[in-house]
């Protein structure tokens, strides 16, 4: 219930169903409900938005103590304050706890009114739950399981409304499935920051639309779609590609900036469908910008790397990596640059600098990525794991800064090997600079580089991998494999250890956790954690990093 | 030119054109409908159909008509060699190769060896209708049946697997002990005719009437009804011990499929498999040629005169031989589908504590009832 | 405690064993007898006599899709049969309905419904599981094929089997 907080919360006594229990001043009657594990069906009320009271669904019985004339409250034999109950239900999301408040939240009163609420609620709805792509997560399919009839009794016809309507780019409304909760319209207006969505005509005509002239564009348009307790905001993108209760949900974070959202990634037979925020309040909240959200097709793509390639030949693994191994050994370790990258993670990037030392190669940095922060969530850092990057010396406090110092050194031929983690071509390097190097490329996709690499290996996409980030705040977060990577494509830790073994390196890690091991035994950033104590959650490290880092 | 002068080219021809004959032109497509016969019986028997369908599918030679006889299914045999032949012959990993590939041959081949002796016919063109007529035919039989014991005693021991071994073993030691009973058995038919010819054999009874029906000849003396009793002894034990020898149920414990999976032949496929199979039906028609010989008076039937009388009444007498085997080979059936399995010690007791000294105590009442007849 | 089951007592003519047997081979022999004489009532045979006269209606067969009576095909590609059906037979790939389409309102169809009759095992789930009275246990059972892409029943094969089910959904009517 209240944990110990640095200043004094006032604790107030609540009776709930006949129990007594306390709840710090300002708690939701909703909200106490829930920690006493009395579920309350809500389809308006979010709790990282206002409280319109619109949907009646969360009434409960409600009862304040007996006052005597003097203010005082009435004591029974127990020494507990007498209820006077009020003879009507009252709604409990836009209720914060009293002193001496009780509540009831399943006696007949409070079930009757589910029951007529369900009943209006499902006068109008269309019952197409078979083509509704909400159908496994929508409260109106739990509560009319828990709460409804089974049967109509409305013989009318029903109220015709706009269905299959485009609010915005990534949006569609199915209006005759909308139970006018106004989550959609607070979430845009609140969160959003962009007031584009309200109520139209009355009664039961009511519906939701856009502003005129205005379209529900912005980058935070899905998170209406998740939100929304029913079938009426579906997401184009998903809209009818595969049933909900199909799908494998893993739980990892976003790579798309340097925040890290944790997410739940969906996936099927090894093919992604939809990811969807998940709530972590020290990152994300429950949000997640479309952007990111939609950026997961490429994993998907085709044009994925699936074999090694040798001089832009298909060759095997033993082959490509002897090949690299007589490159790396022909040239001396000033003659090697190694370009990491700010979107592996903290083991694949330990690897890396077990790499750069066995090769004792000091020409090591990562490729910044930076973009316009927009206030809300998506930071200036592009790149998901530069804190990671910097705790692990892979770069230094500004990422990229031995960036033109190698394309220098590659221009004037002192570079010769070029060990990529990503596509050199982000260094500043032209076609005519690339072609003189020999590139040694690990990539998933093929980029401009790839044509002139020697030797070219297939590594995984962020969905494919498990491992950590540490993000802009110094939080160390977990990565989990959803996918399996395509064909011959390995995970970049594996490849790592491959090159290291080639190159004659010892004490190599079998598992990621072995990586993760090594990597908290050499660096005290991540000194007694393992994988598995990050959590789904992840752990702040922030204070056992350099200062200088945030 | 002496030594071509001496080979007996008369003797060699018409013994192969016998052996021909007898082998593939009747044993062999006997044993195939005799299998047959066993699915259609046993069908019958436990109120089911059985193969019915089969036919010659005549329109794969260009006809017009698929022929399928009367009761169907007559083309069954011949799919069923054709199935035989053209399946994978694999041969485990783990056998020992030699052994392996010569058990179904020691098992096929005393069984076929063993009808040279056998008088199949009473003349035909002036040529007596037995491959080797040979003085001591029975023992010859005898001797040669025994061999077959090696065949599946060394499928047993090569198959190097357990079902195989205990099915060898279990047929090693069913087959010595029945083989005394059934030597034991025919002895008083020896006492009886004199000769272990067979030929010699079937003539005292086509002289003297079957033994097991002495009335054949047209009459009845005080010596034949007093021999009518030992001789239907010996009859009972001499058929009881060929089961056994046969591996037929209810004696069939060396292949018993409920406890030993298919016994001595499991880890055999295709032709290997086979020539087990046409092993055991050959031993049975041996076996009851036999029975045919000894007691049912071989090719004669009354009122038929023998070959020397016109080719025609040759040939009766060689049909006539084969239905009476034709018919035992139903009885078989018949045992076969109707009697449950013995027990391991039961068919060891029987044999030994039974059959062996009834058998013997047979040959003492013979001999008594010939001496007091005399 | 070990108990031990009284054996019965045997008179001669059972301990001989022989008169046992002579009434077993007269046992086995009146059957024989009886098949011949055609008395015995044998299984049915099947190519040339067959069941589908007294198949009950409730017979569960071929699965398979069917058209309601304005042609439109049922199905809505709502996939609670591939997610019931025990085997995994089913596979379904969803699909939009253009908006220029008469049946635009229903929105959504099965762009490929495919069901692998190797797997399928008759069990009606799907039957029961549909909403929208779509999939049907038809009465065809001898489903053959000599290759696995025979015996992949697509849309089209499904629907040749299944045919048009009147019937009393008022869902997709406009006018409801």
């Amino acid at each position: 219930m209240s944990t110990a907080a640095p200043t004094e919360v006032q604790m107030l006594n609540v009776q709930i169903d006949g129990v007594w229990m306390q709840f710090p001043k300002g708690t939701r009657l909703i909200e106490a409900c829930s920690q006493a594990q009395k579920f309350i069906p809500r389809y308006c009320y979010h709790p990282k938005l206002s409280s319109p009271g619109n949907c009646r669904m969360c009434l409960v019985e409600l009862g304040m103590p007996k006052m005597t004339p003097d203010r005082k409250p009435v004591l029974d034999a127990d020494g507990r304050p007498e209820i006077a109950w009020i003879p009507r239900p009252q709604i409990s999301c836009a209720q914060d706890v009293s002193e001496g408040m009780a509540v009831r939240t399943d006696s007949p009163m409070v079930q009757d009114c589910r029951k007529g609420v369900m009943e209006f609620l499902l006068i109008n709805h269309p019952l197409d739950c078979p083509i509704c792509d909400q159908a496994g997560e929508c409260r109106l399919q739990e509560f009319s399981v828990e709460y409804g009839n089974a049967s109509s009794r409305f013989l009318e016809r029903k109220v015709k409304k706009p269905k299959n309507v485009e609010l915005g780019p990534r949006v569609t409304l199915d209006a005759e499935r909308c139970v006018l909760c106004s989550r959609c319209i607070r979430f845009m207006r609140e969160v959003a920051n962009d007031d584009v969505l309200g109520f139209v005509d009355r009664g039961s005509f009511s519906t939701i639309a856009c502003h005129p002239d205005r379209i529900l564009d912005s980058n935070y348009s899905l998170n209406t779609v998740d939100i929304c307790p029913v079938g009426a905001l579906t997401s184009t993108d998903f809209r009818f590609k595969m049933r909900v209760w199909f799908l494998k949900e893993t739980k990892t974070i976003d790579v798309n900036d340097g925040l890290g959202c944790n997410i739940t990634v969906g996936a099927r037979q090894n093919t992604v469908y939809r990811i969807t925020p998940r709530e972590n309040n020290d990152v994300n909240g429950v949000w997640l910008p479309d952007s990111h959200r939609l950026n997961f097709k490429y994993v998907a793509s085709e044009q994925r790397l699936k074999t090694p390639l040798v001089r832009g030949e298909t060759a095997s693994w033993e082959h490509a990596l002897e090949t690299l191994a007589e490159i790396l050994k022909a040239h001396g370790p000033e003659s090697m640059a190694i370009i990491a990258s700010a979107r592996m993670t903290n083991e694949e990037l330990f690897l890396v600098s077990r790499l750069s030392e066995h090769l004792a190669v000091n020409q090591v940095d990562v490729v910044p990525r930076t973009g316009e922060p927009d206030g809300i969530l998506i930071p200036a850092d592009r790149n998901p794991n530069t804190s990671g990057a910097k705790a692990l010396g892979i770069c230094g406090s500004t990422p990229g800064a031995r960036l033109p110092g190698i394309a220098e050194q590659l221009r004037k031929g002192s570079i010769k090997v070029l060990l990529c983690f990503e596509d050199p071509a982000h260094c500043g390097l032209t076609e005519h600079d690339l072609s003189k190097a020999t590139l040694l490329c690990v990539d998933i996709l093929p980029n401009r580089s790839t044509p002139f690499a020697a030797v070219v290996l297939p590594g995984s996409a962020w969905i494919e991998k498990r491992g950590s980030m540490v993000n802009i705040r110094g939080r160390l977060q977990r990565l989990n494999q959803a996918t399996l990577p395509p064909a011959e494509a390995r995970n970049d830790w594996e490849i790592l250890c491959d090159i290291l073994r080639v190159t004659g390196g010892s004490n190599l890690p079998s598992t990621i956790e072995e990586v993760f091991k090594q990597m908290s035994a050499a660096h005290a950033a991540f000194g007694g954690l393992t994988l598995s104590k990050i959590g789904d959650l992840g752990v702040s490290i922030a204070d056992s990093l350099p200062p200088s880092d945030h | 030119m002496d030594f071509f002068g001496s080979i007996p080219w008369l003797l060699i021809f018409t013994s192969l054109a016998k052996t021909i004959f007898l082998v593939f032109l009747v044993v062999l497509p006997m044993v195939s409908y005799t299998v047959y016969a066993e699915r259609r019986v046993s069908a019958l028997i436990q109120d089911r159909l059985g193969p019915n369908r089969t036919g010659f599918p005549l329109t794969l030679l260009g006809f017009k008509k698929d022929f399928s006889p009367f009761l169907g299914g007559l083309g069954q045999p011949i799919a069923d060699a054709v199935k035989f032949l053209l399946k994978e012959d694999l041969t485990p990993g783990h056998v020992n190769k030699p052994y392996f590939w010569l058990a179904p041959a020691l098992a096929m081949m005393p069984a076929i060896v063993t009808l040279s002796a056998v008088p199949f016919g009473s003349e035909l063109f002036g040529y007596k209708m037995v491959v080797a007529d040979i003085n001591v035919g029975l023992l010859f039989m005898f001797a040669i049946s025994s061999v077959s014991v090696y065949g599946i005693v060394l499928a047993g021991w090569s198959s190097n697997s357990k079902y195989p071994f205990l099915g060898g073993i279990r047929s090693t030691s069913q087959m010595i002990s029945y083989e005394l009973c059934m030597g034991l058995s025919a002895v008083p038919v020896l006492l009886v005719t004199g000769s272990t010819g067979l030929s010699k054999i079937v003539n005292y009874q086509v002289e003297h009437g079957w033994l097991l029906a002495p009335f054949t000849d047209g009459g009845l003396q005080l010596r034949e009804v007093l021999l009518i009793i030992p001789i239907f002894i010996a009859f009972i034990t001499f058929t009881i011990s060929m089961f056994a020898e046969t591996n037929r149920l209810p004696f069939d414990l060396p292949e018993s499929e409920t406890e030993l999976v298919a016994g001595y032949h499991t880890e055999y496929s295709s032709m290997k498999f086979a020539l087990f199979f046409l092993g055991e039906y050959t031993a049975m028609i041996a076996g009851s040629a036999l029975v045919v010989v000894l007691f049912l008076g071989g090719w004669h039937v009354p009122f038929i005169p023998d070959g020397s009388h016109g080719a025609i009444f040759g040939l009766i007498n060689i049909a006539t031989f084969f239905g009476k085997v034709a018919l035992l080979l139903i009885c078989f059936i018949w045992v076969r589908w109707t009697l449950p399995r013995f027990r391991y010690d039961q068919l060891m007791k029987l044999g030994w504590l039974y059959l062996f000294e009834i058998a013997l105590v047979n040959i003492f009442i013979t001999a008594g009832i010939l001496a007091y007849t005399k | 405690m070990a108990y031990t089951v009284p054996r019965p007592k045997l008179t001669f003519a059972e301990k001989l064993y022989l008169p046992n047997i002579v009434a077993g081979l007269a046992i086995t022999f009146k059957h024989l007898k009886r098949m011949l004489k055609g008395e015995t009532k044998v299984v049915m045979q099947y190519p040339e006599e067959k069941w589908d006269k007294s198949m009950p209606e409730h017979y569960r067969g071929a699965p398979t899709l069917v058209t309601d009576q304005h042609g439109r095909e049922r199905c809505v590609a709502c996939q609670l049969c591939e997610f019931i059906c025990p085997p995994r037979a089913i596979k379904i790939t969803p699909g939009h309905i253009p908006a220029e389409n008469a049946f635009a309102k229903v929105e959504k169809y099965p762009a490929a419904f495919d069901i692998d009759m190797i797997r399928c095992i008759y069990c009606g789930m799907c039957e029961e599981v549909c909403p929208e009275q779509a999939i049907f246990l038809r009465k065809d059972y001898a489903i053959t094929g000599t290759s696995r892409e025979q015996m992949l029943h697509n849309k089209e094969k499904l629907y040749e089997l299944g045919g048009v089910f009147d019937g009393l959904i008022h869902k997709w009517n406009p006018e409801k």
